[in-house]
């Protein structure tokens, strides 16, 4: 318990001070970390949590990061006001699309997900409804500002992003250790143990891709305000394919491993930049190799920890 | 006064009549014995009163609801629990997190509350570690809270099943063969704890193999031969009842 409070701490103040010792591109390629981790974070809940093989992610993502854009060029909403309403539409979307394709199990799931996906990109090139320009995307979204203190440089952002971050990782953790989280834990090792002891399999399924994607919502809203230009192409099955890598790869249903996840997949390309056409390569023996020696991810999840008093455990007694 | 009545209850698997019109009713406060050889329908009872499967026709009527058409999840809230002839326990879980997935069914809290924890929250999952402390310590395995479920001992992942149906604070308790796999010291301690199950007032209904187990436990037995019901009564009926005898040892040759 101690050790691990300990490189918390350590890491949380590292970021912390991260943009004071490196340089805009640097810091730049943090903010991209950062949106990741909290992209993968969501997909965590319904990957890892509820094993659910969901790779359609970039879907949520894109509603939110379009209707922020959408209400923000046409009528002027304040771009982090638009958080909220970003979220929610993303979620009700998810809840539409999930509804009947909830009771899927594996790789069945994965291959409506992946359609799912592609649905919405082409939808938005196609610029349905005459809202989402088309292929071009939409351009012109204002910067955000937080008490009238205007972000727009890479330093700004790295801590919207990273705060975000942070509030995420804190009301993730919370909902870790409840109720909902163990239900969603259960489901993923036994669903019809789980449905046996009492547990409304279904409903907690859609609970899960809703959460994903109201918080996938939300972080599109921070791309959009980031990009200013968002367009179809930044939502493609690759980019769901990064997710669902960066939980596989960190460790399912483990909130350090898929931040770890994140900072290898997006951060560590960047080191290698030198190595240009090798590093796809790289990754992908290094990925073969995860698979085989270390299944379970980087970090695997931590047992958790229960405060049960000293005469309950003796027990023995009726 | 009946707890559980089972009416003219059919289910066939393609062409294979897997349960055939089976009738019998289980008193609130008893324990019932369901036997019969391999192969002639039990665990297929079992699942269709407890909704894992549905069946073609009949009812199950349970404390004045009929269960026909209901999830799973559903039946167990209206206070059915079971277990699972092949153990089926999470098990990279602990044993408390088994007993606790019990416990889900009589708590609150969503996700929203679990987010702002909620002091109702908090009281509620405090309540929840107790008493599946309590029903652990019930079955005799609360000093094995921390461990996890794969790593016990087969005896007592049947007893952890237990617990976990437990936790859910049923009427009826649905035990499907627990003694599978248990020794003699084991098997003697099941039969007080389904001694003791009832003594808190649970219904039992099991299946078993161990015939030594059900004629000591049960009050009384229905027994299933290619999925009908060929006899019902207390032990000491079934034990001289001809058709019985017949299906279980083979008729004579002649």
């Amino acid at each position: 318990m101690k050790n691990t409070t300990i490189i918390f701490g350590i890491s949380a103040l590292a970021i912390a001070c991260a943009p004071f010792a490196l340089n805009t591109y640097w810091v730049d390629v943090l903010n991209n970390v950062g949106l990741y981790a909290i992209l993968a974070l969501s997909l965590n809940i319904i990957l890892g949590h509820a094993g659910l093989f969901h790779m359609g992610h970039a879907a949520f993502y894109a509603i939110g990061a379009y209707t922020a854009a959408i209400l923000n060029t046409t009528y002027g909403v304040p771009i982090l006001w638009l958080m909220p309403v970003a979220g929610v539409l993303a979620g009700l979307f998810a809840l539409v699309v999930a509804r009947p394709i909830i009771h899927l199990r594996g790789d069945y799931l994965l291959i409506v997900t992946i359609g799912i996906v592609e649905i919405v990109r082409i939808a938005l090139i196609n610029n349905v409804f005459d809202l989402t320009g088309g292929a071009n995307g939409i351009f012109g979204i204002s910067r955000p500002s937080v008490f009238g203190f205007k972000i727009t440089k890479p330093q700004h952002f790295y801590y919207l992003i990273w705060g975000f971050a942070a509030a995420t990782i804190f009301l993730l953790l919370r909902l870790e250790h409840s109720r909902f989280g163990r239900a969603l834990l259960y489901i993923k090792e036994d669903e019809v143990a789980a449905g046996g002891s009492g547990i409304n399999v279904p409903q907690l399924k859609l609970i899960a891709f809703v959460i994903g994607a109201v918080w996938a919502g939300m972080t599109g809203t921070i791309y959009a305000a980031k990009m200013t230009i968002i367009a179809p192409e930044s939502f493609s099955f690759a980019e769901s394919v990064v997710l669902f890598t960066i939980v596989i790869l960190g460790g399912s249903g483990s909130i350090p491993g898929v931040i770890l996840g994140a900072f290898l997949l997006v951060g560590l390309p960047e080191l290698f930049r030198g190595l240009a056409e090798y590093r796809m390569m790289v990754f992908g023996a290094a990925m073969v190799l995860m698979m085989i020696f270390r299944n379970q991810g980087l970090v695997p999840p931590a047992p958790k920890h229960y405060a049960i008093k000293p005469d309950l455990r003796a027990g023995g007694a009726q | 006064m009946n707890l559980l009545r089972v009416e003219n209850l059919t289910k066939s698997f393609g062409g294979l009549m897997a349960v055939n019109e089976v009738s019998f009713a289980v008193e609130a406060g008893s324990i019932v014995g369901l036997i019969g050889p391999n192969g002639a329908g039990k665990t297929t009872v079992f699942n269709l009163i407890t909704g894992n499967y549905q069946p073609n026709a009949g009812t199950v009527d349970f404390d004045g609801v009929s269960l026909v058409g209901l999830p799973t999840h559903t039946i167990v809230e209206h206070g059915i629990a079971r277990t699972f002839q092949t153990i089926r326990l999470f098990q990279n879980m602990t044993v408390l997190e088994n007993t606790l997935a019990g416990c889900h069914c009589r708590m609150r809290a969503g996700a929203l509350a679990a987010m702002l924890r909620t002091p109702a929250q908090r009281r509620e999952e405090q309540k929840a570690l107790e008493q599946a402390m309590a029903e652990l310590a019930f079955v005799g395995l609360a000093h094995e809270w921390e461990n996890k479920a794969k790593n016990l001992s087969y005896g007592n992942q049947r007893l952890l099943e237990i617990a976990r149906a437990l936790a859910t604070q049923p009427k009826l308790i649905v035990l499907d063969e627990p003694a599978g796999g248990m020794n003699d010291q084991e098997t003697q301690e099941l039969i007080q704890l389904i001694r003791n199950i009832q003594h808190k007032g649970i219904t039992v209904l099991l299946i078993e193999h161990d015939m030594g187990l059900v004629m000591r436990v049960c009050s009384s037995l229905v027994v299933l031969e290619h999925g009908a019901v060929i006899a019902s009564g207390t032990p000491a009926e079934i034990q001289a009842n001809p058709r019985v005898i017949e299906a279980y040892l083979g008729a004579d040759s002649e």
